[in-house]
């Protein structure tokens, strides 16, 4: 191979990485700005701080990139974590049941009703966001039947969750933090090492190519639903230990700052190409526009809204130029 | 006989709603040889592909793989069986790597994890294997369509396959990547692999295949050694043996009309679809298009209405170059364009038959200017007797018409708007003998008037009777222009169509 071919099999390799790069540079001079312009800005625990009050967003915006590496979407989340931290409030609160049995419980309650709406999206072969949509009303409708007021829970394995600081040199993160960290790390292995990873990448690339290669393109299907289902249910779970209730008006949006956390991480919402530490980018990145709307002090917290939909333009319109070059 | 069929198909059988597919066909592939699937678009080749791949189920006959009957119940259970299929379009994950392509769904794994060194040297050694030189740790879309198509095969031919089936695998590559194509072929061959190949090129055909099985209308018309057929006879027996008996051809003699051309395409072309050609029509001149199924004649004649947007070439139109953008500017200039599919291009199935009838007129006018319902009805009737339409009721809904009877309303709907060039795409393919006469007088009359007519047919000696002049195509290249002055012949003409040449 001649330099030339060399460089541009480099090139043509990295583009898929390409937005990525653009949210570490932005991460990065986000960061950079805030500690220039803010006093106390520059310090590793305003970092930590992005992952402990992100620790929910994260788990869920890993459960979508699944979704969304098919070419799917999934808009229940927002409201099955609502109706997890419902569920859970309800029942160690005021059943009296205990967190260990609860907290299983809420997990197999969200994998069931990811898995039921992956079926449902397979067999009748209806549009993700239709489904999804009926599902995200069900579930916060679900939480009303349970309660019309915030629960607050005062069990202590609940509040030593939402109080424990695990020290980390001088600097601590939350046990959700490593909930959350270890839920990324499990689902980077499943996405890169094995054939149910890989499946999806194939099904966002084209699905009736992954038909007539005779992948099990039924199963990978629901599964990702399932994966979703589950992660936004861990996100509820992390979600009551960090607010401490269950309310149905919690997470209100919070699929979208989920989605948006997944475009600005690189992933196309076409299906196929994205990275799931494009995903942590994308959490960190929010979770910064928020810190730095903080520190200023005087505006108003929908700059935060502003400037992520700013940003999500700028992402979609660089995915549209990149996948528009790889065609010619 | 020689060695045991690997694949041997016996009576199968397939029907979709209102149409039978596949009828009783009979089909043997033997290890080692390179076998052709020859037939028109619509003769059910992608079906019995299709039936074979466990895509379709069939409704009848069975299949058996080396003497066992087995029954494949999906493109999964097929390529466990043996059998694998590389689709004109690569089906394959553009998002993935080489390497990942070829083993999705096998990859080799260790502790339960995908073992992702071995997988790409794997892939790496069978790509060499076929003597090729990928880089299989590259994105598959970062490949030309030529390698990928490689690339599918050398993932069909690693999962063991004893039957690999090809489908219009050369339609979009350029020689030297057909070559390359071919190597891989006779190779494969070589060890023992019993190829299934179907394409539209007669001369790749002649090239690489030692037998063929020719479909016609989803029945089997044969089975040849390649060396037993010329390619004359091969297209008769793709085409069928309709023309024989039709010599009553005497008043087709007609004068050829003069004047200046209404409408001039100069290496008008659109890639992917037609090569670059020239055509001219005079005012009161019937032009044929014949070909095969598949060869263009539709693409060509999409180009002259603005239906497909050309990318080379000028149309001009009474000597002035005009750009045909739309079918709205083309009807703007007086072209009308009868699909080939009246069903799902032309006609409003749940509209009657006076909505029908003056939808074009109306689109013409603008909405701004309807038509009052008077002169609706009056056009309605007034056409309703002119083409004989059936029932003779306007009120009827046209789904509930016969096929010659939909294809006059059709006509009926573009001659009102008065066009000075009609194109016809196949107006009486499937229609009754009584109603294919009285369109086929139509399109005298209307040309004895002076109206240009492009008339598109399949059927041979239709062309022939009709037309002053046929132009012929093959492979998306018009090849010849043949002036009918007599001694044009549906032999001749497809003569012309097998060899490509003028003659």
């Amino acid at each position: 191979m001649s330099t030339d071919t060399v460089l541009s099999t480099l090139t043509r390799r990295g583009r898929g990485q390409i937005p990525m790069l653009v949210t570490s540079v932005l991460l990065v001079v986000m960061f950079a700005a805030g500690s220039v312009s803010y006093d106390g800005f520059l310090s590793g625990q305003v970092l930590l701080n992005l992952l402990i009050d992100n620790a929910f967003l994260l788990v869920v915006a890993v459960g979508m990139t699944f979704v969304i590496l098919t070419g799917g979407i999934d808009l229940s989340v927002g409201a099955m974590v609502a109706l997890s931290t419902m569920i859970s409030a309800w029942l160690v609160q005021l059943h009296g049941w205990p967190p260990l049995l609860v907290i299983p419980l809420v997990l197999a309650i969200g994998t069931g009703a990811g898995l039921a709406m992956g079926w449902v999206i397979h067999t009748f072969e209806i549009q993700p966001f239709i489904v999804t949509l009926a599902g995200m009303f069900l579930a916060r409708g679900l939480c009303y039947t349970i309660s019309i007021d915030s629960i607050s829970i005062t069990d202590p394995t609940y509040t030593s969750m939402a109080q424990t600081r695990i020290p980390l040199g001088e600097l601590f993160i939350s046990p959700s933090v490593l909930i959350a960290v270890l839920a990324v790390v499990a689902a980077f292995v499943v996405l890169h090492y094995s054939r149910f990873g890989r499946n999806v990448y194939a099904l966002g690339g084209s699905e009736q190519s992954s038909v007539l290669m005779g992948l099990p393109v039924s199963r990978t299907k629901i599964g990702v639903y399932g994966v979703s289902g589950f992660c936004s249910a861990l996100g509820g779970v992390l979600m009551t230990f960090y607010m401490l209730s269950g309310y149905g008006l919690h997470a209100v949006g919070l699929e979208l700052d989920a989605i948006a956390a997944v475009v600005i991480g690189g992933t196309l919402l076409t299906g196929g190409t994205g990275y799931l530490l494009g995903t942590v980018l994308g959490v960190l990145v929010l979770g910064l526009i928020q810190t730095v709307i903080s520190f200023q002090g005087t505006l108003s917290s929908w700059w935060t809204r502003i400037v992520i939909g700013a940003l999500l333009f700028v992402f979609i319109l660089l995915q549209r130029v990149l996948t528009s070059r790889r065609r010619t | 006989m020689r060695a045991q069929p690997v694949l041997e198909v016996r009576g199968i059988r397939k029907e979709f709603p209102g149409v039978v597919a596949l009828d009783g066909v009979d089909f043997r592939l033997f290890p080692g040889e390179v076998h052709a699937l020859m037939g028109e678009n619509g003769a059910g080749k992608s079906t019995l592909i299709k039936v074979l791949t466990g895509v379709y189920e069939s409704d009848g006959g069975e299949v058996s793989l080396a003497g066992q009957t087995v029954r494949i119940g999906g493109p999964l259970e097929a390529q466990q069986a043996g059998i694998s299929t590389v689709y004109q379009e690569v089906n394959l994950c553009p998002n993935l790597s080489v390497a990942e392509n070829i083993f999705i769904g096998r990859e080799p794994r260790r502790f339960g994890l995908i073992h992702w060194a071995e997988l790409r040297r794997r892939a790496a050694a069978s790509v060499a294997a076929l003597d090729l030189d990928i880089d299989v740790t590259a994105p598959l879309n970062s490949h030309s369509i030529a390698v990928q198509q490689l690339v599918a095969i050398v993932r069909a031919v690693d999962v063991q396959a004893k039957v690999l089936i090809l489908d219009e695998p050369t339609s979009s590559l350029d020689r030297d990547e057909v070559r390359q194509l071919f190597t891989v072929l006779r190779r494969l061959r070589d060890q023992g692999v019993a190829i299934l190949f179907v394409s539209h090129f007669l001369d790749q055909i002649y090239e690489i295949c030692d037998r063929l099985t020719i479909l016609r209308g989803g029945r089997q018309e044969g089975e040849y050694l390649t060396s037993e057929l010329n390619q004359t006879q091969l297209v008769a027996q793709m085409i069928g043996g309709e023309l024989t008996g039709l010599a009553e051809l005497a008043d087709a003699t007609r004068t050829e009309p003069t004047g200046t051309s209404f409408l001039r395409a100069e290496g008008l072309g659109r890639r992917g679809a037609v090569e670059p050609y020239d055509l001219a029509i005079r005012p009161g001149e019937v032009v044929g298009l014949a070909g095969l199924l598949g060869s263009g004649r539709t693409e060509a004649a999409r180009l002259l209405f603005g239906a497909d947007q050309s990318d080379q070439g000028t149309v001009k139109i009474d000597g002035a170059v005009t750009a045909l953008r739309s079918p709205r500017s083309a009807i703007g200039h007086g072209i009308a364009f009868c699909s080939e599919n009246r069903k799902t291009e032309g006609l409003v199935g749940e509209l009657t038959v006076r909505e029908n009838i003056v939808l074009a007129l109306q689109a013409a006018r603008g909405w701004t200017r309807p038509l009052s319902r008077a002169a609706q009805d009056e056009l309605a009737i007034r056409w309703i007797r002119a083409l004989d339409i059936r029932p003779n009721n306007p009120e009827a809904l046209i789904r509930n018409l016969s096929g010659g009877n939909q294809q006059k309303v059709l006509l009926a709907r573009w001659l009102i708007t008065d066009p000075k060039l009609l194109i016809l795409d196949e107006p009486t393919r499937g229609i009754d003998i009584g109603a294919k006469t009285q369109i086929q007088k139509l399109v005298a009359k209307l040309a004895g008037d002076g109206m240009s007519v492009l008339f598109i047919s399949a059927e041979l000696e239709e062309v022939l009777r009709l037309s002053h002049r046929v132009g012929v195509l093959r492979d998306h290249r018009l090849v010849a222009e043949l002036r009918n002055d007599g001694t044009l012949t549906p032999e001749r003409i497809m003569s012309t169509i097998a060899s490509g040449a003028t003659s």
